[in-house]
């Protein structure tokens, strides 16, 4: 009780400079929170994924495709239940800034596929019946004010011209992770324009997707897949729609590294601000540890008193800067929303940051209790006046 | 009881010196002394001289190097730093120079520290506290806290602090060195009340004739030795 007391009125000591180590701790925090959220977010496209979807693609690169024949063959392997396929179409809407995913894709089962799409009846039936009719995330939608029945015109890149789709349905997401900010159109549409403007470039497929029925399948059917088009002209790569997900994600990993050991230098920054205020903090108080000894209270009153002291600051700061950190993504995430589908603190977020408040305290706390608990009286006593 | 004739702080050829940059500076040499029950006794001499080292031996927050050190019978010198810290709340009260209250806590509280270390109920703590500072004439100050009282009043908490453990000996180093005459005056006269009325020993420590007076026996110390002077 006592020592609460004391811990307490000591923290309130120097209003200022305890203000001002709260404040530096709760920035600390709230940056530590949302650089924590930056990298969960990168990796919520991978989580988001099925473990029972693969996909194929051309063994070189992305970028050259496979022919359309091989989806009968894909089909007749073991495991595989289901086949959708599509092209990264790349188009641009007005100007390059407003990049979002765009694909031709076939329609029925590409939806069939992805369940966590969410249409409502009428709009699926009425996006099926229209040739040149597209499907738009939620978020894209309302990114770009767009209503279902509004024209949507891309500027091809890998297919040159304009494309003039209408939009028949807007998408939400099943979970909270889902990407909303996909654009996809008929696959037939591409293709059939394709033959006409440039043949050579029909039947050609960017990926093929691939339902398992039952994902401890993927290894065996990956292989099985790439056997079948071994020693052929286009060799096939089959992945984990996760792996998948990842190798893109891995090409920005050395960026991800730096934002992780950025936001863990910010806190053994804070550590080191805190323990020197703790340290000063301590070093005005020798004379009165010195007198609570000499009266009869021992080290661990006074390591008590410091280290409660050095905890309590770090957690006030560590609560402020969580708590300021749901707001500040929810409007980070508002910005970003075009580079960064899905920005939500992770709830191991919480638990991170006060595990980083709570290691600021006892860091800071540590030699200046030690100092106090181990100080000799006489000397102590000495420092006065 | 200790008889009068049994003196309650025995020493016996006690030195002590401290170690500055690896060399070791004696600072009392072959001490004996002995204080009676109920004693009122002024330590005096120049700056330097060992006064303050002598008292925080006596008072069991020092160790010395060699001697023998007996406070109410008990061996001071033998004891662990965990004995010793049990020893000095339950016999010794101290009194400082710049008093040592811990300024975010009130006069009541600072006066309840000892208290807080030993069995007493919050209510029986409570009555002791408020009979100390009646005893010092502070009982309308006690939510104030030390920033807001003079430093007479100061003190007069910190003696308050000092006999609340009702101590076999009261140790002050300096009480009235850091005041104007007039609150010199009533801290001392409190201090010679608590020796005549209450019979506690006194040992004080002072540069001040004037404070000197008050004590019934003065001791000089010299570069470490004592003389004897009879008040
Ligand atoms: N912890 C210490 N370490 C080193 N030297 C010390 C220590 N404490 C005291 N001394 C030295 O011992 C000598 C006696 O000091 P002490 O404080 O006992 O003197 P004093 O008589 O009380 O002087 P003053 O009247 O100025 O208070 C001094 O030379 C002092 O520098
Ligand atoms: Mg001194």
């Amino acid at each position: 009780m006592f020592l609460l007391k004391l811990i307490l009125r000591n923290a309130l000591r120097h209003k200022l400079r305890s203000a001002l180590t709260v404040v530096g701790i709760a920035v600390a925090i709230l940056a530590f929170g949302l650089l924590r959220t930056l990298i969960g977010a990168w990796y919520l496209g991978v989580e988001a994924s099925a473990a029972n979807r693969l996909v194929t693609r051309n063994a070189i690169s992305l970028v050259f495709s496979l022919p359309l024949s091989y989806k009968d063959r894909i089909k007749q392997v073991d495991g595989v239940e289901k086949i959708s396929l599509g092209n990264w179409f790349g188009g641009i809407y007005i100007d390059r800034k407003n990049f979002f995913p765009n694909f031709a894709v076939e329609t029925v089962s590409y939806l069939d596929l992805y369940p966590e799409f969410v249409l409502s009846a009428q709009e699926k039936s009425a996006f099926l019946r229209d040739r040149r009719g597209a499907v738009a995330g939620a978020k894209l939608a309302e990114r770009f004010g767009w209503q279902v029945g509004d024209q949507v015109t891309l500027q091809g890149t890998i297919f040159p011209g304009n494309w003039e789709f209408v939009l028949r349905g807007i998408y939400r997401g099943l979970r909270a992770n889902t990407d909303q900010s996909q654009f996809f159109f008929h696959w037939d549409y591409l293709n059939e324009t394709m033959k006409k403007t440039a043949p050579r470039r029909a039947d050609q497929v960017g990926f093929y997707m691939i339902g398992l029925a039952h994902p401890e399948q993927a290894a065996q059917a990956s292989a099985a897949i790439d056997g079948l088009f071994k020693n052929s002209l286009a060799e096939t790569l089959t992945e984990t729609e996760k792996a998948f997900q990842l190798s893109f994600v891995s090409m920005s990993g050395a960026i991800i590294t730096a934002i992780r050991i950025v936001s863990i230098v910010v806190i053994v920054i804070i550590m080191v601000v805190a323990a020197n205020t703790m340290a000063m903090t301590a070093r005005e108080r020798i004379a009165e540890y010195a007198t609570l000894k000499t009266l009869g209270f021992d080290a661990r009153h006074i390591a008590g008193a410091v280290f409660g002291e050095s905890l309590l600051i770090a957690l006030t700061g560590g609560v402020l800067g969580l708590l300021l950190t749901y707001p500040a993504a929810a409007e980070i995430g508002r910005r970003l929303a075009q580079f960064i589908p899905v920005f939500r603190v992770p709830p191991e977020t919480i638990w991170l940051d006060l595990a980083a408040a709570a290691a600021v305290g006892v860091v800071a706390g540590i030699f200046p209790s030690w100092r106090g608990a181990t100080i000799n009286i006489a000397e102590g006593l000495r420092r006065i006046g | 009881m200790t008889s009068p004739s049994t003196p309650i702080v025995e020493i016996r050829n006690l030195f002590k010196s401290y170690l500055r940059s690896s060399q070791r500076v004696p600072v009392l040499e072959d001490i004996t002394l002995d204080v009676a029950d109920g004693e009122f006794l002024a330590l005096m001499g120049p700056s330097g001289s060992g006064k303050s080292t002598l008292l925080n031996l006596i008072a069991g927050i020092d160790h010395p190097d060699s001697g023998l050190l007996r406070v109410g019978g008990v061996e001071v010198s033998a004891l662990s730093e965990g004995e010793l810290a049990a020893w000095r709340a339950a016999h010794v009260g101290f009194i400082f120079q710049f008093y040592n209250l811990i300024p975010v806590l009130t006069a009541f509280e600072n006066v309840e520290l000892p208290l807080l270390l030993t069995p007493l109920s919050r209510k029986e703590r409570h009555e002791h506290v408020a009979l100390a500072l009646r005893l010092v004439s502070l009982e309308d100050r006690m939510d104030h806290r030390p920033g807001q009282l003079s430093g007479g009043q100061q003190q007069r908490v910190a003696i308050a602090r000092a006999l609340i453990t009702d101590p076999t000996i009261l140790v002050a180093d300096e009480p009235t060195g850091d005041l104007d005459r007039e609150s010199a005056e009533e801290v001392l006269g409190l201090m010679d009340r608590l020796n005549r009325e209450f019979g506690k020993t006194v040992i004080m420590v002072t540069h001040d004739p004037r404070a000197a007076e008050k004590a019934r026996v003065i001791r000089h110390l010299e570069k470490g030795l004592l003389n004897h002077v009879p008040a």
